[in-house]
């Protein structure tokens, strides 16, 4: 039977990690990721934890070390956060051509300069092309049952592609919560052993990733596209798969909270979202129609259940701690790419709030909300985004 | 042909990818000046240069006009052409 622990987030996830018998961990301290591997290194020299376990000097080789592993066979994971995931990236996009499927988990952290440890959603949104599959999570709950499903998820035959669970730094990896965790016997009935259709193997040499003329790239390219797109069926399934061993629901590819009937919907992702079920609460009690999409999937994007929860709402307004230089927020240009234009559709604003670990509270949400209605009211004026909480005076 | 998932192809097989058409010079052997003292075959990094019958042959199926057996050849019986296609 599960058990009840009041543990650091950061040790949720290495007790999740160990539970999916990794045969391969790379490590490359940054903050505040740290944590994870240090208590991993902690668990292999005890004794309990039976993986190669690789010191590395970059977070390239940390990266290319679990690529190796992987393709050799061995269920392989590493985590990282901030400029460490940057570095990783290229290593990150062959991954995905060569369609290996280990998990990282993206401890989610500024990016310099000026250099900030805190958070916000810059890193890994900036890895969102790349391939990779994104789950960001709420609690350290979310994140221990996440990173249980992430390997099922990227093993799957039909997806084969390495996943990402995406975790706030400090508020998730070094606060204290209550996490139930799974026995062990549960974990390995729900997760196999890795079976790759492919692994290197010197009694039968194979090439990986040679060179692709232009006749043929597309279809490869297309052929990751085909993943994700399947993906989204497939991580419902094993999400459901896993809930129904836990008993904990944390929603499919999305959360839908309070949505009936709701006329301003807040999208966001990550620790924030459990600010926002709060600030939703009271604004509930107070007979303000207001609900919240969760986004848990982010990579691949799941726009046709984003639509099913906010086709009913006059506005949409989205709270992310990225943004995209020269445009406007990510999730913002998602949802507009993906929601404008249909009949009916809600008027979707873009909030970019949090950034640097700038503190997102319930004031800051009623804020957004407030925004939102006057935006209904035409009283506010159009722009690609709006910066909460900006100081332009200090701005030179 | 089927591509293959992430790329991985069974080795040996490299005699089905024709790459030939990188190549934008060909080299031309002269075999009247040709001394058949095989630089060329020993220095072709894709082992493209063949003897067939005691003739060096060119295998333009993989040739990916490099030019290192024209630079090499002592008996300068190799020219470079541009590559009409």
């Amino acid at each position: 039977m599960s058990y009840v622990k009041v543990v650091e987030g950061s040790e949720a996830v290495a007790f999740a990690v160990k539970a999916c018998r990794p045969q391969v961990i790379s490590a490359y301290p940054i903050s505040p990721q740290t944590h994870i591997v240090e208590r991993l290194a902690q668990m292999r020299a005890d004794g309990e934890l039976d993986a190669e376990y690789v010191r590395v000097e970059s977070e390239f080789s940390a990266a290319s070390v679990i690529s190796g592993g992987s393709a050799a066979g061995s269920r392989s994971y590493t985590a990282s956060s901030s400029q460490g995931l940057l570095l990783m990236t290229e290593v990150l996009y062959a991954s995905v051509g060569l369609r290996l499927p280990f998990v990282i988990t993206g401890v989610n952290r500024a990016i310099s300069a000026p250099i900030s440890i805190q958070v916000d959603h810059q890193d890994t949104m900036s890895l969102r092309d790349s391939g990779v599959i994104q789950i960001y999570v709420e609690s350290s709950q979310e994140a221990y049952d996440t990173h249980i499903a992430s390997f099922k998820i990227a093993e799957d035959p039909g997806i084969l592609l390495p996943v990402m669970v995406c975790m706030d730094g400090w508020i998730l990896t070094h606060s204290y919560e209550r996490v139930s965790f799974m026995e062990q016997a549960e974990v390995d009935r729900f997760l196999p052993p890795f079976k790759p259709p492919n692994f290197l193997d010197e009694k039968n040499p194979k090439t990986w990733g040679s060179y692709a003329e232009d006749n043929v790239l597309m279809e490869f390219k297309y052929s990751i596209q085909k993943a994700m797109l399947y993906g989204k069926r497939r991580i419902k399934e094993i999400f459901s798969e896993l809930s129904k061993i836990t008993g904990r629901d944390h929603g499919g590819l999305i959360e839908a909270y309070r949505t009936e009937g709701a006329e301003v919907i807040l999208v966001a992702l990550g620790s924030m979202a459990g600010t926002i079920k709060d600030a939703v609460d009271r604004l509930r009690s107070e007979g303000k129609p207001v609900g919240l999409v969760k986004i848990r999937c982010y990579r691949p994007f799941p726009h046709e259940d984003i639509w099913e929860a906010i086709k009913g709402a006059r506005v949409v307004a989205v709270m992310e701690a990225d943004f995209s230089m020269g445009s406007e927020g990510a999730v913002g240009m998602d949802l507009k790419a993906k929601v404008c234009g249909r009949p009916g559709a809600p008027l979707v604003l873009d909030f970019i709030t949090g950034l640097g670990g700038r503190e997102v509270n319930q004031q800051t949400v009623e804020e957004v909300v407030a925004e939102a209605q006057k935006a209904l009211n035409k009283e506010l004026p159009p722009a690609e985004s709006y910066w909460v909480g900006l100081d332009p005076s200090i701005i030179p | 042909m089927k591509i293959t998932v992430g790329a991985v192809v069974q080795g040996k097989s490299s005699l089905a990818y024709k790459t030939g058409n990188w190549r934008d010079q060909k080299p031309v052997l002269d075999i009247d000046r040709c001394k058949t003292c095989g630089q060329c075959e020993e220095v072709c990094p894709d082992n493209a240069v063949h003897v067939i019958d005691e003739v060096y042959v060119i295998d333009y199926d993989f040739c990916k006009g490099c030019g290192l057996c024209a630079y090499e050849c002592p008996a300068q019986a190799i020219e470079m052409v541009k590559e009409e296609k």
